[in-house]
């Protein structure tokens, strides 16, 4: 009886997607803003990179939802593993042998740099702040997996957490002040395409998300190899 | 073009079933993370290289470590 109904269900889901995967069109574009974002995305936020400046051009608003749903979800997991661990007792955890140690040190500068041009060249190369901030806290985690014992400063990752969404809200909310614009709206001079210094606020914005996720993302870790020892 | 984009997307389902037979749970993560890094193989040979650097970054690195911070918490063989 379980297999019969379970086998119903089954043929109703299937039937279902398979008439609703017939109804689309693939490879053709039924909506117009894609077409429009490709055509003058380049000319309306000046960032090289299309993906940029949609994500950050034209729909910033929409980023800042998604820099809110990590920041929540990163609250939560802390809350959560808080209440298991009452007791905050450490282990004495073995040393990672010396030449883990020093490929881990020597290692570390590097991928943060590396997620700091990720991030920083956001509007010009792939990439942007949410790649360039799991870099960043690749690296956290490189850290605590060869170099046992270190932690960072859960004061620091905090404030840099809260810095980063500071300065998001704070430069959108700083573009209604400015005649004509709206919420998150690219008030800076737009500069020259290609350029470093250009897109307006798009590469500031990205720094901050950068600080942001790569701050929630080391903070998750560390809340977790925390809970394991 | 397509054959290695058949051929990736092939390699993809061996380890995604790999993962769901494997006993070894640590096994098991590590045949996922094979999973996210092929898929981020393939977006980046379908031009989507900004979603690539976020599936490596975040499904073959941080998550891959997550589920073996779990499993250190917990049991390594699947009864």
């Amino acid at each position: 009886m379980r297999i019969f109904l379970s086998l119903v269900v089954l043929a109703v889901i299937a039937v279902g997607i398979g008439k609703t995967l017939m109804e689309i069109p693939f490879g053709e574009d039924t909506t117009n803003v894609g077409g429009y974002y490709i055509q003058s995305g380049r000319d309306d936020t000046g960032a090289a990179n299309i993906v940029t400046s949609v994500v950050v051009g034209y729909r910033a608003f929409d980023t800042l939802g998604e820099v809110t749903v990590l920041f929540v979800a990163a609250v939560g997991l802390g809350a959560v593993l808080a209440v298991g661990s009452a007791s905050g007792r450490r282990r004495d955890v073995e040393p990672a042998s010396l030449v883990l140690y020093t490929g881990c040190r020597f290692l570390f500068p590097l991928i943060l740099l590396f997620g700091a041009y990720i991030f920083i060249h956001g509007h010009l190369t792939p990439g942007g702040g949410f790649q360039g901030g799991a870099i960043v806290a690749s690296a956290f985690l490189l850290v605590y997996l060869g170099c046992r014992g270190r932690r960072i400063r859960h004061g620091w990752s905090k404030a840099t957490e809260s810095l980063g969404g500071l300065v998001f809200v704070g430069l959108g909310l700083l573009g209604l002040t400015a005649a004509g614009h709206f919420f998150l709206s690219n008030y800076l001079p737009k500069g020259t395409v290609n350029h470093l210094f250009s897109a307006g606020i798009i590469p500031i914005i990205y720094v901050a998300i950068g600080f942001k996720v790569g701050a929630e993302l080391a903070g998750v870790i560390d809340d977790l190899v925390e809970e394991s020892e | 073009m397509i054959i290695l984009v058949s051929l990736l997307v092939l390699l993809m389902l061996c380890a995604a079933i790999a993962a769901l037979v494997f006993r070894d749970l640590l096994a098991a993560v590590i045949a996922s993370c094979v999973v996210s890094l092929l898929a981020s193989i393939l977006f980046y040979f379908l031009h989507a290289p900004d979603v690539a650097m976020a599936e490596a970054s975040i499904g073959a690195a941080l998550v891959t470590a997550i589920f073996v911070i779990a499993l250190g918490r917990t049991r390594r063989y699947e009864e």
